[in-house]
């Protein structure tokens, strides 16, 4: 009744929107890497929308399943293939008992993400199933998959309604040059003006120093006006902080809770999938926008989902051709 | 509490600045104001950070605008004022500065002139005032440690440290709520979990609170470690 890992990929982890109210007490959020992807594969399976998914890093598992159920592969393209056939991500696939679900490395992207009907069994810590790496808390035994591992479900949900119309066109995370845009501070008149121009006009490429915790970015020095050194403040999902090195770091799902660098913009939470789904050597740009613009840009996000989750609740053109054929068939019998 | 400083992070934390220094008077401004804030639950508020001089609040910005929120948290600032003779809550933690349990306490003896009962003696006689949590679950940031017995980190720190270290590292002393890797002096133990996820609640104290050491034997320390139902003692304060 569950999932066998057959082949645990290079960092597979149980996450859900992660763990707050323990930030104030040290306890870091943790949580899933792209929030996008994350909803995206549980709204395709009309998922709470914070229920826990497998995510999985640059090269996916192997998983074999003990019993059926229905799935949704969402993030980075890992070509996956049930039984050794190629399967749609972004699509609602039913899985029987029994089949293996291979996922390769990632063609485009970095992270995916696998979400189940029938909801992982995973016990919930401090309000959360998501997995704490550094504190070993959370999550299945609070470490990464291995081999061997099984993971059982919660229920048996084996029907969700308008089935084969869930099913999403969305192809991102292509380019090897993104955009992210920013809302500037809170530290940063700690720069000179050049400084920040730098920041700004210069291309950043992405380090090979790519974890769950931060990315650091490679480019043009960021010069303080004396140094950037902060009485240590509390640090957001998307901070960037640049020390004495004059590099930006982004902080990111697996950050400490504060930290004692200057912060000269904080990545909004629009682009943040875009930036966690870079690769080593992907280039990066700034631009800045206002704390409202950014906001504005979040509710938009929210009507498309809604947009989406509408379009996956609709029969779907295969389904309403049989009913019409049936239809005239009766007219005819009649 | 007029004078707080607003900004954005990004566009769903705002950072709340109540002053530039690392001051006793800064630190109870930020516990009053977070106490106020989390008896008055606002729409939209996610988490709190708190730190020496700031507080990081995270919200939804789904529910409630950046504008929005720095209007109700200035409404709040009027109103919440560290009311005269509150009280502060002071753990009682015992700590067993023996041998193996604090390893380093002859060479912090031996760097600040000074006998190891009298370190013993200096460092468990402060009420510490937690200043903020932060680094690893549960790990307090504590003020005014003596400064005859402020030493310098090791040199080459130790990869390993028992859960319930107590340290010195600078002008700091503290707990290692987890076994972690650490450059700090150590000079005690405590069998107290100060930090156990499946507890509730799952991390003994919250910024604001007061530490007082309290030297145990080894076995007193043995005893409670044993003891499952232990529970440290817990004073309250006029602060």
């Amino acid at each position: 009744m569950g999932i066998r890992v057959i082949k645990a990929g290079l960092l597979t982890t149980v996450q859900d929107l992660g763990r707050t109210g323990f930030q104030s007490q040290g306890f870091g959020v943790s949580g899933v890497m792209d929030v996008r992807s994350f909803k995206l594969a549980n709204l395709l399976l009309d998922n709470p929308e914070n229920e826990a998914v497998l995510e999985f890093t640059l090269i996916g598992p192997t998983l074999e399943f003990t019993s059926d159920t229905i799935i949704a592969i969402t993030g980075g393209d890992f070509s996956p293939k049930i039984n050794e056939a190629p399967v749609t991500m972004y699509q609602a696939i039913y899985v029987n008992k029994g089949d293996v679900l291979e996922l390769g490395s990632s063609a485009t992207g970095s992270r995916g993400y696998i979400a189940f009907s029938s909801y992982l069994d995973i016990p919930m810590v401090m309000g959360s199933r998501s997995t704490n790496l550094k504190s070993g808390v959370g999550g299945f035994n609070g470490r990464k998959l291995q081999k061997d591992d099984y993971l059982y479900f919660r229920v048996k949900r084996r029907y969700i309604p308008f089935f084969l119309s869930r099913k999403l066109q969305i192809n991102e995370f292509k380019e090897q040059e993104i955009q992210l845009r920013v809302v500037p501070g809170p530290q940063d008149q700690l720069f000179t003006a050049a400084g920040k121009k730098t920041f700004y006009k210069s291309s950043y490429t992405v380090t090979s120093d790519f974890d769950r915790m931060g990315c650091r970015l490679d480019g043009p020095y960021i010069a303080a006006k004396t140094t950037s050194d902060i009485i240590s403040d509390g640090i957001a999902f998307g901070s960037i902080q640049v020390p004495s090195h004059g590099k930006p770091i982004i902080l990111l799902a697996d950050r400490q809770t504060t930290g004692g660098y200057g912060k000269i913009a904080t990545v909004i939470s629009a682009d943040l999938p875009k930036l966690v789904q870079c690769k080593t050597g992907d280039k990066v740009r700034f631009k800045e926008v206002t704390v409202e613009e950014a906001q504005l840009l979040l509710r938009e996000e929210v009507k498309e989902m809604d947009q989406y989750r509408r379009q996956i609740h609709h029969p779907c053109r295969e389904v309403l051709d049989c009913r019409l054929t049936a239809k005239r068939l009766e007219r005819m019998m009649r | 509490m007029a004078d707080i400083q607003f900004s954005p992070v990004g566009d769903s934390s705002v950072l709340l600045e109540f002053g530039h220094d690392i001051s006793e008077e800064t630190n109870a401004k930020i516990t009053a104001f977070s106490k106020a804030l989390k008896s008055m639950p606002t729409a939209g508020i996610i988490d709190q950070v708190p730190a020496f001089c700031s507080l990081l609040i995270n919200y939804d910005p789904r529910l409630v605008t950046y504008a929005t929120l720095v209007k109700k948290m200035k409404e709040l600032s009027k109103t919440a004022s560290q009311a005269a003779g509150a009280m502060g809550r002071v753990f009682e933690i015992p700590v067993c500065y023996d041998g193996e349990c604090g390893p380093d306490l002859e060479n912090i003896a031996k760097l600040s002139g000074l006998s190891a009962e009298e370190v013993i003696k200096i460092h468990s006689e402060p009420e510490y005032l937690i200043y903020m949590l932060g680094f690893m679950p549960g790990f307090p940031y504590l003020g005014g440690l003596d400064e005859r017995i402020h030493v310098p980190r090791l040199e080459d720190p130790r990869l390993k440290i028992p859960q319930g270290s107590v340290g010195i590292g600078g002008a700091q002393t503290g707990i290692y709520p987890l076994e972690s890797p650490g450059g700090w002096q150590l000079l005690g133990r405590t069998p107290v979990k100060t930090y156990e996820a499946l507890r509730k609640p799952p991390i003994l104290f919250e910024a604001g609170d007061y530490i007082k050491f309290v030297p145990i034997t080894k076995e007193m320390f043995d005893k409670i470690e044993n003891d499952a139902g232990y529970k440290c003692q817990v004073r309250r304060k006029e602060v």
